[in-house]
């Protein structure tokens, strides 16, 4: 089994560096859709004991989540606010790049250090999730448009529901489900917001979205 | 059993959304609230005869304190609501004549997200395990967001966004909290079912400590975002300022309240294996580190909203301040809890009466509030009064308990520190609420014609400034016993 995990690993590593250095939106869609399908499959390959209905129920549903209906919201919120095909990064894609290995070499180091016991220790799968999580959260800083940012929330989530899976921590199913329906119903309400956004200004970029501070001394009209 | 104060607000709320009829939406938001007191307070009293346990759900000490809290406030939103949403509504319809400035979202919508939003601040209150609390604290996010973007413009879009991305991914951070704590409790072969707060706690001396303190720093920053602790805060302000102020004020009554029981959960678990000092001293530091940053930003303020928005990260910095002191600091930030939930819902509730008339935020555009508005230009002023910590209000006395003990466990710094945040704020506030209040000239207050004020909307902040005055002179017995009991699982003494 452990061979298995150790090529999901290595996939969901590669993927994450694609997302960091591709420039085109819909293929940054398909990328993270592809690592959800592995993230969803996961549960069913680190298992040693034998393969119950529970854990294939989930599994089915967060593939079909992550894989399926996400990628179809996003798309949607393309095509509804007809968002740009660019990332449009702030920092330049060879130095994403470069971030991403970094942090895969800070996640080796830091889980080299974690006081997780040693049977849970599959390999380099804590280090790979701990690195998902970081490039997920890498994505919502350094990228300009809201749709990114909504693919840099899914790729931490796919990071944290990993990191769950690869140390067997079992919840109960209502549990599993509930977590899952949260974060299709976040993805949902962000995709209406996104629409929102694009009417108001035209474009989803969120750098606009800088009215409210308070280091300005002169703030804009307020109205009710 | 318990369940009904989760499932009745939230068959109201898909009631709601299923008929979409103004009238109907009305009656079930204030109906739903009332049953939603009325089923706390049976089961308040079910609790005293013997508390039947379920795995899952049921009201501890905290939890009742923290739900009765949300209870009360929440009617009290809900009566200013009915009157709020007509005065909208009236307004729309002189949009629609004339200049379009912003449309508002459907009336169906706010109420049926408002009362889902009650929905899950209760499951936060009632739950056991940890998991469902996670669950739970994220649907408060998701059902409260479109309460934020009820006012359809850019600013309020801007706050909402802001409030969605930051407050999920803090919420996303807590769960890997949630994750390190289940390998915590892996240790334990027996009864293998890690995120029941019980199952915790009876086996609090078997979790690994390393694993715990992990645990608590994700859930800290994680919870600690929603909650409104700095230097996470920062939706906060922008998310109380845009959105209508009867969502604010149960956003910084409630849901500040609920994210902050989500931290205590993991505490208690912290102080039950020995680590309370640990816990204990990070949120106590954040709390400090909330005081200090938002004095300095009330300080400067112009936006008498945001000014509110900044009070509460204050506040909030107090009560976890009081949390970290432990002893008997924490029977005071408990008390603090429940006085700041009441008097700043009641600020909030007024500013919107004034936002009302006056239709800006900015101080220097509002004068004359005491003439033009008489009763709630009084609230107004007697609210800050309260906020601010005068003699006869409960926020004293809370202020005054927690600062005692500070000094009595040999903290002096903290005392000092506190009082001089106080101090800051009190300046910073007062002279915006005066400039308010007074200064109105001949021309401005002849501009502002209001025909008086609705009943309805004076009504429940009156109630509020009321409740929190009387707890400043006179703590119930059962209020009191409750406050005890809480504390004490807060790891007070």
């Amino acid at each position: 089994m452990s061979g298995s995990v150790d090529v999901f690993m290595f996939v969901i590593v590669i993927l994450n560096l694609a997302i960091l250095s591709s420039s085109r939106l819909a293929d940054c869609i398909h990328i993270v859709a592809l690592q959800g399908v592995l993230v969803g499959l996961l549960s069913l390959v680190v298992q040693d004991s034998a393969i119950t209905f529970r854990l294939i129920l989930i599994a089915a549903v967060a593939v079909a989540l992550k894989g399926v209906i996400f990628p179809r919201l996003l798309f949607k919120a393309i095509r509804e606010a007809d968002v740009g095909r660019e990332v449009q990064p702030i920092v330049s894609y060879p130095i994403s790049t470069l971030a991403g290995t970094l942090f895969f070499a800070v996640s080796l180091w830091i889980s080299s250090r974690l006081p997780i016991p040693e049977s849970r220790f599959l390999h380099f799968a804590i280090p790979v999730t701990f690195s998902s999580i970081l490039v997920g959260l890498f994505i919502i800083v350094t990228r300009v448009k809201a749709l990114t940012q909504v693919l840099g929330y899914l790729v931490l989530e796919n990071g944290i529901y990993a990191f769950g899976v690869v140390l067997l921590v079992e919840n109960p199913v209502l549990v599993e489900f509930g977590m899952l329906l949260d974060v299709f119903v976040a993805v949902f309400v962000m995709g209406i917001i996104i629409f929102h956004i694009n009417r108001e200004f035209d474009h989803i970029d969120t750098h606009l979205l800088s009215r409210l501070e308070d280091w300005r001394s002169r703030r804009p009209e307020g109205e009710a | 059993m318990i369940l009904l104060l989760v499932a009745v607000p939230f068959a109201a709320g898909i009631a709601v959304f299923l008929v979409r009829r103004k009238s109907f939406s009305r009656i079930m938001l204030v109906s739903a609230a009332a049953a939603h007191t009325v089923l706390f307070l049976f089961f308040c009293s079910y609790r005293a005869n013997g508390t039947p346990l379920s795995k899952w759900f049921y009201l501890d000490d905290l939890g009742t304190l923290f739900l009765g809290s949300l209870s009360f406030l929440f009617l009290a939103a809900a009566l200013y609501g009915v009157n709020y949403l007509r005065r909208e509504s009236s307004v729309a319809a002189e949009k629609d004549r004339g200049d379009d400035i912003f449309a508002n979202a459907p009336e169906a919508l706010f109420v049926g997200c408002m009362l889902i939003f009650l929905s899950a601040m209760t499951l936060v209150m009632v739950s056991r395990h940890l998991g469902v609390i996670w669950i739970a604290i994220e649907a408060t996010t998701l059902a409260s967001a479109p309460l934020i973007y009820f006012h359809r413009h850019d600013r309020s879009l801007e706050a909402t966004w802001k409030y969605l991305l930051i407050c999920s991914v803090g919420i996303a951070l807590a769960l890997i909290g949630n994750l390190f704590l289940a390998i915590a409790g892996s240790g334990n072969v027996q009864g293998y079912a890690p995120l029941f707060l019980d199952n915790l706690l009876a086996n609090a001396s078997t979790l690994s400590a390393p694993c715990l303190k992990i645990a608590f720093i994700f859930i800290l920053i994680g919870y600690g975002t929603k909650m409104g602790l700095a230097p996470m805060h920062t939706w906060l302000p922008d998310a109380h300022s845009e959105a209508p102020s009867v969502v604010s004020a149960v956003l910084s009554g409630a849901l500040l309240n609920s994210a902050f029981l989500g931290i205590l959960r993991v505490h208690e678990v912290c102080i039950a294996s020995g680590l309370g000092a640990y816990s204990g001293d990070l949120i106590l530091f954040f709390g400090a580190i909330s005081m200090a940053i938002a004095a300095v930003f009330i300080l400067s303020q112009t936006d008498y909203k945001r000014m509110l928005a900044y009070s509460s990260v204050e506040n909030m910095g107090f009560i976890a301040l009081g949390t970290g002191l432990g002893g008997g600091a924490v029977f005071g930030s408990m008390l603090h809890l429940v006085n700041h939930s009441f008097a700043k819902a009641m600020l909030f509730l007024v500013a919107g009466n004034i936002l009302a008339v006056y239709r800006t935020r900015i101080v220097s555009r509002v004068k004359g509030a005491l003439k033009i508005l008489p009763i709630s230009g009084i609230l107004w002023v007697c609210g800050f009064l309260v906020i601010s910590g005068m003699p006869p209000s409960g926020i004293f006395l809370s202020k005054f308990i927690v600062l005692r003990s500070a000094l009595a466990s040999g903290h002096p710094f903290i005392v000092v520190f506190s009082l001089a945040v106080v101090a800051v704020v009190f300046i910073g506030m007062s002279i915006n609420i005066f400039k308010m209040a007074q200064n109105g000239t001949e021309e401005a207050i002849a501009a502002g014609d209001e025909k008086g004020e609705r009943t309805l909307a004076v009504l429940s902040p009156l109630l509020l400034l009321l409740a929190v005055v009387f707890l400043g002179l006179y703590v119930p017995p059962v209020l009191e016993n409750l406050l005890e009991h809480a504390a004490r699982a807060a790891g007070g003494s």
